[in-house]
């Protein structure tokens, strides 16, 4: 970044998790004014006092209409331009939107100085879905995982089977029936339950 | 065309044509494949039609004309070859503006004239002893919301900018920003006002067909050059919204419960059944009042776009200085509503019974004359041009 001085960057995120992931990686790139806001009520108040060269907003967040607005009509800040204006770059405007995320650049912030930042944000939110992605895939198999054992101790008491037997049965009856043994071990608690 | 056409949406009703057309088939009849992508912002909407993730949008007339027009944002030419929706917004107040409103009321309440004369009142009554100035809420700075609420509030001799407060404001966020007292009253669309109403902690002040009689509120919208490059997408995408729409209007009840699903608008079927037959709640006691101009979906000939709404849309913002008069961009604006579309796939089928004459009206102000703006605009005292 040379010896430019570092541009404030104001981070707009309902997922306080995603929010602190993305202010430690512009960090760590070298930014050291970033700042989170979270507080919807006085949004125009906080930006106005902070003063920032970029905003950076998750595009799920229902707030960005309002933001909008205040930018149009406040002569409290300096007017930042939505990222899409200038359409010079639309790989990098499309990967932003794919990945969630918009910013708002105050004029006079040059071209080359917004890309590493942008680029950042966009790669923080991918690897923040792909976390939540896992994290997800994680619940279910845990979740999968139990709907198996409580299927297997069905299966070991009405049919007199060892663990191994029970579990055999479920995957082959899985196997046989071209589906996954977490569905087979469902319907044997589904069933189960039908017939108390 | 590959893959299915993506289009966005926002959970109002007066997206119903176009989600009925999907949910019950008729699009697909006409040979398209649609995902309908529920969307929580228009600057989204806005944002993903523009770049291309959308192939066409239930977008906010007016933002369609600033799109078209470059006003506020990116210039993307956008065409309009349907109308989603006529009216079908409401003006809903705190219970105590709305006993102030009441208490100052020299004449009809549903009267605009004397709500807005006595909100006058009310706004110089909190300025003499140094109380904040009002707050009120609408969805976006180009909304109809906002251009109904000025048009009001103005003739009653409010300035906009500079008596009141005006904010925007997501539409799910109204209700319990009345009763945060964070704002005082909101214009949105349907069902948010009767949800304040049924929640007790507002009352509907005025549908806003007393305010405009026929004002053109959401369009189904594409862009122009996407338009060019495939018309027979477009045709199909005409016809198939053309018979949701008629669907709507038939069946109010089916309708509600297609729109009632979690990822449509995700209300009770019962609020949406009140506004599709224009018979609302108004007030927490239970007071209803109806409305034969509640909203239009298909009826009167409400979906074919019509270049003049374009030009009132146009000329109001001119009025609250987003933009200045030009010739060139008012051509631009009325362009952007292609009737030549809608009748190109419709044909006469497409025409329903006309509306009345003189129903394209205001309840204040001269006769609306697109080939004279600016003589219309002079006949309003308060205003901020550009």
């Amino acid at each position: 970044m040379g010896a430019e001085q570092s541009p404030k960057i104001v981070i707009i995120d309902e997922s306080p998790i995603r929010a602190a992931i993305l202010e430690e990686g512009l960090r760590e790139a070298g930014y050291t004014e970033v700042v989170q806001v979270n507080e919807m009520q006085s949004l125009l108040a906080r930006i106005s006092s902070l003063d920032p060269d970029i905003i950076v907003i998750d595009l799920e967040n229902p707030s960005r209409d309002s933001l909008e607005q205040m930018f149009q009509v406040s002569r409290a800040v300096r007017r930042p331009i939505a990222m899409f204006v200038d359409q010079s770059d639309s790989a990098m405007i499309q990967a932003s939107v794919d990945a969630g995320v918009s910013a708002y650049i105050v004029d006079g912030l040059k071209k080359e100085r917004i890309k590493p930042i942008l680029d950042l944000c966009v790669s923080r939110f991918n690897a923040f879905a792909r976390l939540q992605d896992e994290l997800d895939r994680t619940k279910n198999a845990l979740e999968e995982r139990k709907v198996i054992d409580r299927a297997k101790g069905i299966l070991m008491k009405l049919k007199g089977l060892t663990e191994e037997e029970a579990y055999v049965l479920m995957r082959s009856t899985a196997m046989r029936e071209k589906k996954k043994i977490g569905e087979i071990a469902q319907s044997i608690l589904t069933a189960s339950e039908l017939l108390k | 065309m590959s893959g299915p056409l993506e289009i966005g949406f926002i959970p109002l009703v007066d997206a119903a044509s176009l989600i009925v057309a999907v949910d019950k088939g008729f699009a697909a009849e006409e040979g398209l494949e649609v995902n309908l992508v529920r969307e929580v912002s228009w600057s989204n909407v806005r944002d993903k039609l523009n770049i291309g993730l959308f192939d066409a949008a239930h977008l906010l007339a007016p933002v369609a004309i600033a799109s078209s027009l470059g006003i506020g944002h990116v210039r993307v030419p956008i065409a309009a070859p349907f109308n989603l929706g006529i009216n079908g917004n409401a003006i809903t107040v705190s219970p105590s503006l709305h006993a102030a409103i009441l208490g100052e009321i020299d004449g009809d309440r549903y009267d605009p004239m004397a709500t807005a004369r006595a909100l006058a009142r009310v706004v110089a009554a909190r300025r003499k002893r140094d109380a904040e100035p009002l707050t009120f809420a609408m969805t976006f700075p180009f909304s109809t919301h906002n251009y109904q609420l000025r048009f009001w509030m103005a003739v009653g001799g409010i300035n906009p900018d500079e008596d009141v407060r005006m904010v925007v404001l997501p539409p799910p966020f109204m209700a319990d920003s009345l009763v945060g007292g964070q704002v005082d009253a909101f214009c949105v669309g349907a069902p948010w006002n009767s949800i304040a109403v049924d929640r007790g902690v507002g009352h509907i002040l005025h549908f806003v067909s007393d305010i405009l009689v026929r004002a053109a509120e959401k369009v189904l919208a594409v862009r122009q050059s996407w338009s060019e490059r495939n018309p027979e997408i477009v045709a199909a995408l005409v016809q198939a919204t053309a018979r949701g729409a008629a669907f709507v209007e038939e069946n109010h009840e089916e309708t509600a419960h297609v729109l009632a699903r979690p990822d449509r608008v995700g209300v009770e079927p019962d609020i949406i059944r009140r506004t599709l037959d224009g018979h609302l709640k108004i007030s927490p006691d239970g007071s209803m009042r109806q409305s034969g101009r509640y909203l239009l979906v298909g009826r009167e000939d409400a979906a074919r776009p019509d270049p003049v709404q374009a030009a009132w849309l146009y000329a109001q913002m001119a009025r609250w200085g987003q933009t200045s008069l030009s010739k060139d961009a008012l051509r631009t604006a009325m362009a952007t509503f292609r009737p030549d579309l809608y009748d190109a796939a419709l044909g006469k089928g497409g025409r329903t019974a006309p509306p009345a004459p003189g129903a394209f009206a205001a309840f204040a102000g001269p006769a609306f004359d697109p080939e004279d703006i600016s003589g219309y605009l002079a006949s309003f005292d308060v205003a901020k041009r550009a």
